[in-house]
Parts: structure tokens; sequence; C-alpha cells
């Protein structure tokens, strides 16, 4: 099923790789997904979202529509506290939303049992954060390493861990930070932090990457250094990238801008 | 994998965990050292008791006894005689020994034990704790020679070799003193009033007011103190002897009697209105057994000897009365089986008797060492316990810490019983640890407890256990690994269940949550 993606030698790696259990969906799963080139990955279906703070509910999504072809790069952009960060959350089913759909390869997955959630955010989506969320007790590239073990049982990683090892260095000297493979995050800058945090994203070979505000926190110069990086994968690996974003200059470099107010996507 | 990782890491990186868990360690190390010490002063206890007492004992509730102790032999041999290893007719009385020291009289009030010589060694250590390693392989009542307690400095001069000479001193003495007073008397008094001559019957020490008989072994026509003695009497060290210290602080044992000497009893005789009786006695070795109780009041005689003089013995039916009979059992034999089918054969409606096992004798002895280390443990485990509460708080505070770390790992996939078993795992390993470390530094106190109890007595400049007090040369340990496995598990399950909690909550952790936690 990963053939008509166009991206032969990722999805052949991973398939290889990640002989394990794949996400089993629930219903019939019978293919019906092929034709045009403009396929869509990911989606969300009138996705409305509120919180509960005591006995205040904060409304904040209110009923999104959302789409994302297969090798489309897209930013979502919105105003601080628009919702962003949790339509992000939402797609990448580290939420559930309130009521909506979120599809995934035109399956729904908002709805799937825990352990099928866990495993596609493992294999299938790739996360970056404003924060760069690296663990601090291990270095660069355990942190790289992070989601193949625990995608495999500590015996499996023990035999497969030269390989493992051997792409995560190979990923960390794509996103330039070969020479700072054993330096803890407190050793690295923010620049370097969010390179290895994107080479972590990309261990699993996922089929899309969710960004949130990945260049929040650098200064320009650096913050255009990781766009090169992602605006790179896009390109030469067909990865599909969804990005968030408040500032529009970097929304500016993705194919297709989102903009999120009011709890809908409005208008662009 | 990413789990051991973590708690690897956390472990290694959180110092503030691993003092949390001191307490745990200090815990094991104490229970550890306390069970020993505890168990090696039961064990040694018990031996002692046990060494001393025989297995089983029917007693009678009288002073006089029971009649014919060969037909109640011959019952028990029937009754349970497969897991009888040795009997012996045994007789008790309390009794008032005076022992003359330097013209004037110690008097002691001892239990007189009666016991058969060959049969009483086979049912209990007694020969054990003699002096005399001839009495030690033998027991006799016959003073020996010499050879007295081999290797004790500050032992007095016996035997024989004493017996002789002190007999040849009081002879002069008595000599002396009757030529004084005929010198006194030549003067002034007349030829008729001259003092009598020594009565050859006395014994060597003067006689008392109850006129006491002697007890010559040979029935010279003169009792000669020189050469023979009277029935011989085994003495509790501590009945003829007081510890203390000298001038430099040293302990040392200082003998009223040692044998070679006579010493005279009181006792009751058997009969409706009991009279006392008198004898004198020849201290043929001493007991030492070092349970003061034991030491400070037993002496014993020759059973047949006790018979005549008490008037258990009836000459004219040849029946013999005895108090008690002692019994030692087969090696894994039922101690409170035997004692019950004894019960039931003699049941105390009908006999006089008490039938106890030697547990049931020191019950209350043994209920109360028991108590104490029951208690102690109580309050040890309850230290751990808090050490358990204090690793809660600490794990609490960790999880609270990596609340953003255990986001992310939700967020890369891992299962929340992923995130749960890092937490649990870096629990096992810190009570594991601690218990580890306790162990080892039990182990090490209790091995080297004696020589740590010297250097405490060289650095405070007193005894950690007063001989004087304690019978202990050394403080006995014995380390049973049913008690060591007991606390490790203990400990580490306490551990373990002090971050079950906070490992819990890390698991329920929502993910969105925890990455948006600053
Ligand atoms: N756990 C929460 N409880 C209550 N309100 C929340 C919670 N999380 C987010 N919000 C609110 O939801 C709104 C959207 O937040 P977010 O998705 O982070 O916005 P963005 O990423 O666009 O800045 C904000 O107003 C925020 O205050
Ligand atoms: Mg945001």
């Amino acid at each position: 099923m990963d053939s008509f993606y166009g991206l032969a030698p990722r999805t052949s790696t991973r398939k290889q790789s990640a002989a394990g259990p794949h996400v089993t969906f629930p219903g019939d799963a019978s293919e019906s997904t092929a034709s045009t080139k403009q396929q869509v990955l990911l989606s969300a279906h009138g996705v409305e979202k509120s919180y509960r703070k005591g006995k205040h509910v904060v409304p904040v999504l209110l009923g999104v529509d959302f789409e994302i072809a297969a090798g489309e790069f897209v930013s979502i952009v919105g105003q601080s506290g628009s919702g962003k960060s949790t339509l992000l959350h939402l797609l990448g089913t580290l939420d559930a939303p309130d009521q909506g759909e979120i599809h995934f390869e035109g399956r729904r997955i908002d709805n799937l049992p825990t352990s099928s959630r866990d495993l596609l955010r493992n294999q299938y989506f790739g996360m970056i954060f404003q924060f760069y969320h690296l663990l601090p007790e291990l270095s660069a590239l355990e942190n790289v390493l992070i989601p193949s073990m625990i995608a495999d049982g500590a015996f499996r990683y023990w035999r497969n861990r030269r390989q493992y090892r051997e792409r995560a260095e190979h990923l960390l000297e794509l996103v330039g930070l070969s020479h700072r493979l054993k330096h803890k995050p407190r050793e690295l800058s923010g620049g370097e932090m969010q390179r290895a945090a994107i080479a972590r994203a990309l261990i699993a070979e996922p089929e899309v990457l969710l960004a949130d505000e990945p260049t929040g926190n650098l200064d320009s110069k650096t913050g255009e250094e990781i766009m090169e990086i992602l605006r790179t994968l896009n390109a030469d690996q067909n990865l599909t990238i969804v990005m968030v974003t408040h500032d529009a200059a970097i929304a500016s470099q993705a194919d297709r801008i989102v903009r999120l107010a009011e709890g809908r996507v409005q208008a662009a | 994998m990413y789990k051991l990782l973590l708690s690897w890491r956390y472990l290694r990186s959180r110092y503030i965990a691993l003092a949390s868990i001191i307490s745990v360690t200090l815990g094991v190390a104490t229970l550890i050292v306390v069970n020993s010490v505890m168990a090696g002063f039961t064990q040694e206890m018990h031996q002692r008791l046990h060494g001393i007492l025989s297995d089983i004992v029917l007693e009678s509730h009288n002073l006089d006894g029971f009649a014919d102790p060969q037909w109640h032999m011959e019952q028990i041999r029937k009754i349970c005689g497969d897991d009888i290893a040795g009997m012996t007719p045994v007789i008790h009385v309390p009794a008032l020994m005076r022992i003359p020291f330097r013209g004037d009289f110690h008097t002691r009030q001892i239990n007189l034990i009666g016991v058969d010589k060959t049969t009483y060694t086979e049912v209990s250590d007694f020969s054990q704790y003699l002096l005399h390693p001839g009495n030690q392989e033998k027991l006799s009542f016959l003073l020996r020679e010499k050879g007295y307690a081999p290797g004790r400095n500050d032992f007095p001069p016996s035997g024989w070799v004493y017996r002789r000479v002190q007999a040849e001193y009081e002879k002069e003495l008595a000599r002396q003193q009757r030529e004084m007073a005929d010198v006194e008397s030549s003067g002034d008094l007349p030829a008729s009033n001259i003092a009598p001559p020594p009565d050859p019957y006395a014994p060597s020490i003067p006689s008392d007011s109850y006129g006491g008989e002697s007890n010559p072994i040979t029935s010279g026509d003169v009792f000669d103190p020189a050469t023979e003695q009277n029935t011989g009497i085994i003495l509790g060290i501590a009945t003829c002897s007081i510890r203390g210290r000298d001038a430099d602080g040293e302990v040392r044992d200082f003998y009223l009697c040692g044998p070679g000497d006579d010493v005279q009893v009181y006792f009751p005789n058997a009969g409706s209105s009991p009279k006392p009786v008198s004898t004198s006695l020849t201290v043929v070795d001493l007991y030492e057994s070092k349970m003061s109780e034991y030491d400070a009041t037993f002496a014993f005689m020759p059973i047949e000897k006790l018979q005549s003089l008490r008037g258990m013995f009836d000459p004219l039916t040849d029946t013999r009365y005895v108090t008690s009979i002692h019994m030692k059992l087969k090696p894994g034999a039922d101690l409170n089986g035997v004692r019950d089918k004894l019960r039931a054969a003699f049941p105390s409606d009908q006999y006089p008797y008490r039938i106890e096992t030697w547990r049931d004798l020191q019950g209350p002895l043994l209920a109360a060492v028991h108590m104490e280390t029951t208690i102690l443990n109580i309050l040890l485990f309850l230290i751990i316990a808090v050490a358990g509460f204090g690793i809660l708080a600490t794990f609490f505070m960790i999880v609270v810490e990596k609340t953003r770390d255990i986001g992310i790992l939700k967020a890369l996939g891992a299962p929340s019983q992923g995130v749960m078993s890092i937490f649990l795992s870096y629990g096992v390993s810190l009570g594991a640890v601690g218990s580890g470390v306790g162990l080892v530094l039990g182990l090490l106190f209790v091995i080297y407890i004696n020589k740590i109890a010297h250097g405490l007595e060289l650095i405070t400049g007193r005894e950690v256990f007063d001989p004087t007090v304690y019978y202990f040369q050394e403080i006995p340990t014995s380390i049973q690994p049913t008690m060591v496995v007991g606390v490790m598990i203990g400990a580490v399950l306490i551990a373990v269940l002090a971050s079950v909690l906070p490992a819990l909550r890390a698991a329920r952790l929502h993910p969105v949550a925890a990455l948006r936690y600053e």
C-alpha cells in the first residue's frame, strides 16, 4: 500500500525494520484508495474540541475541516491561542476530539484503542515541537534512538542495535549534527536541539511529520536553517508535513497555508 | 529498552533518590544485626538450658517423692520406649549450705540434687560443665588428686594435694590451740580441768549445734581428713565463689572453698513432719554451666546417699523413693507428643506428678526472649515503612519533575505500561541497591561484632558486656538465611510498594497535559 505514494526508498526500508505489528484498523479495510495523485493522507472532519476548566467550558475548535495530501507541505497559521496546537495534537492522536473524526489513509483513527494509537504515533507520525522536547538525560544520539527502542522489545532492539545506530547517525548527519552525537541537550543550542528532534521524528520513517512551531523559539537565521531542512525533506523524500506557526514569513514557505481563527478554518 | 535506559539514567542523575533509600539500608542492616544477635543469644540460651535440663521431666509435687522409680521407668518404657534414649532418677531438695571460711561461716541456700552418677550424665550435658577433665569424661564423687580447672590461673589449689596440706595445717593449728590451753590451765586450773583430747570424729571443720553427722567413705576408726573424704558434693561455681573486680579492674573469681574442702549441708528429711538433717560433705568438683541461676544454686551429690540421709530408702522392703525422673529423647522424637502420651498415662488427677518438657519449664524465659525479638522486628520494620514513605515522596517529586519527559515518551508512542515500568524498575533497583548495601553492612557488622565491641571498649573505656553480669565471653550471633531473605524481600517490597503510586500517576498522565507542562 506504500508503493503508490512513490516513496519507494523510504518505505521499503521501513517495512523491513519495522516488521512488527502494523496498525490494525477496526472494521473492513478493503483498499478503495488508488486513483488520483492528490491522495488525501490525513484529514479532520468537523472536529470540535473544548477544554473544561472547572465549571467553565473553553471552546477551542468549533468544527474544523482540514485535509492534507500525501507529499504536501501545509502550514497552519493563526493567532496565539487560536487552537493550532490543539488541532495538531488531535491530528497526531495525542488527544481525542469531542466531535468529528480524524482520518489517516482513509481510515478513522481518533477512536482507535490506545495501543493502536501508540503504534500509529510511533511508526507513522513524526512530531517536532517548539520546545524541542528532547529527554535531558540522554545524548542526542540516544534521543534519536528512543522511538526505535519503544518500537522493539529490549532483546530485538539489542539484536538490531547496529542497524538502528547507523540509521540514527545517518539522520543526524542529514540534519547537520554529526559532530554532536554524544552531547546532552543542555550542551546544544536551540537550533541543534531542533535538528536532533527532527532526526528523532524521522527515525521510524513516518508517513507524515507534524511540526508545532518548529522555529518559534529560534532566531530568524536558525529558523531559516530548520525550514531549509523541512523543505528539503518535503522535496527530496516527498515527506508530508503539517506545520503550525504564527509567523507569516515562515508559513509562506509551505505549499499551502491554512488559516485558523475563531475555532474554524478560514477561507484563505 | 528505553525503560531500562531511562531508569538507569534517572538513577544516576538523581542522588536525592539514593539518599531516600539510605533509611532502607540502615533499616535492613539493623534488622539483620538485631535478629542475628537475638538468634545467637536465643540459640546459646536454648543450648545451655537444654544441656542442663533433660528433655522431659516427671516430677513429684511432694518433696518426699514417690516410691519405686524402677517401676515408673518400666512403665515409661512401655508407653514410649521407642523415643526414649535414657532415663535417670533424681532427687531435688532445697538445702542450706555452710561454708567454713577463715573461722567463720558463709551460709548459702542451694538446690541439692541427688543424681545417679552413671545415668544422670546420659540424659543431660551435666558432665560437660564440670571443671575436672576426668569428671567430664566419667563422673565420680571421689576427690581427685589434682588437675582441676586446667588453664585457669585464678583457680585455688585443690584436690588431694590441697586437702593434705590443709589437714596438716589444721592439725597443727589444733595442736597449738591445745598447747595454749594447756599452758593457760596448768597455772591456775586444777588438773582435772585439762581440756579433753580432740574428738577423733570431729570433721576438719568445727561441728555445729546439731552435732552433724559426718560421712566418711572409708570406715576407719579415726577420720583423718588428710587421707579420707566425706561423701562428695559438686557445687555450682557461684555457690562458693564471688565474681568481682580487683584493684586493677580485672575480673576475678574469689573462691570461698574449692575441691578438697568440706562443707556442711542441711536439708529436711522425708516424712510427715520434716526435720532438718545435717551432713558434712567434701567438695569434689565445681559445676559451671554459665547460666547464673543454676550456677548459683545447684549442688549435686550421689542419690543413694541422699536417699539414706533423708529416709527415702526402706531397707526392709528395699523400696527407694525419688522426687523426679529425667528423660532424654532420641534425636528427632516429638517432644510434646511424648509429653502428652506420658500425661495421658499418668493423669494428674490420679498421680501427683508434673510432666513437663524443658521448654515448658523454661517457658517464661523463652517467651520473653521471643517477645523481645518480635517487638524489635516490628519496630524496625516500621522504620523501613517510614523509609517507604520517604521513597514515596521522593518518587512523586521525580515523577512531577519528569512530567514533560513522560509526555514526550507518550507522544513518541510509548505505552502507559512502559512509562509505568520505568518508575517501577526505578523503585525496584533502588530498593535492591538499598537493601543490598544494608545486607552487606549488616552481615559485616554481625561478623565483626565482637571486634567492634572490643573497639568500643577501647574508645569508651567501658565494657559493652560486663563479664561480672553476663556469662558471655563473646556476643553470640547466628545468621539465619531465612531471616536474611525475609528481610530483603520485605525491604524490596516496601520500596516497590512505595514506587507503585508514583508510577501509576506517571502512567495516567495525559500526554498533551504532560507536554504542555511547564
Ligand atoms: N488543558 C487546557 N485547559 C484549558 N484550556 C486550555 C488547555 N489547553 C489549551 N487551552 C486553551 O485552548 C486554547 C488553544 O490553545 P492552543 O491550541 O495551545 O493554541 P495555539 O497553539 O494556537 O497557541 C488556548 O486559549 C488555551 O488557553
Ligand atoms: Mg501552540
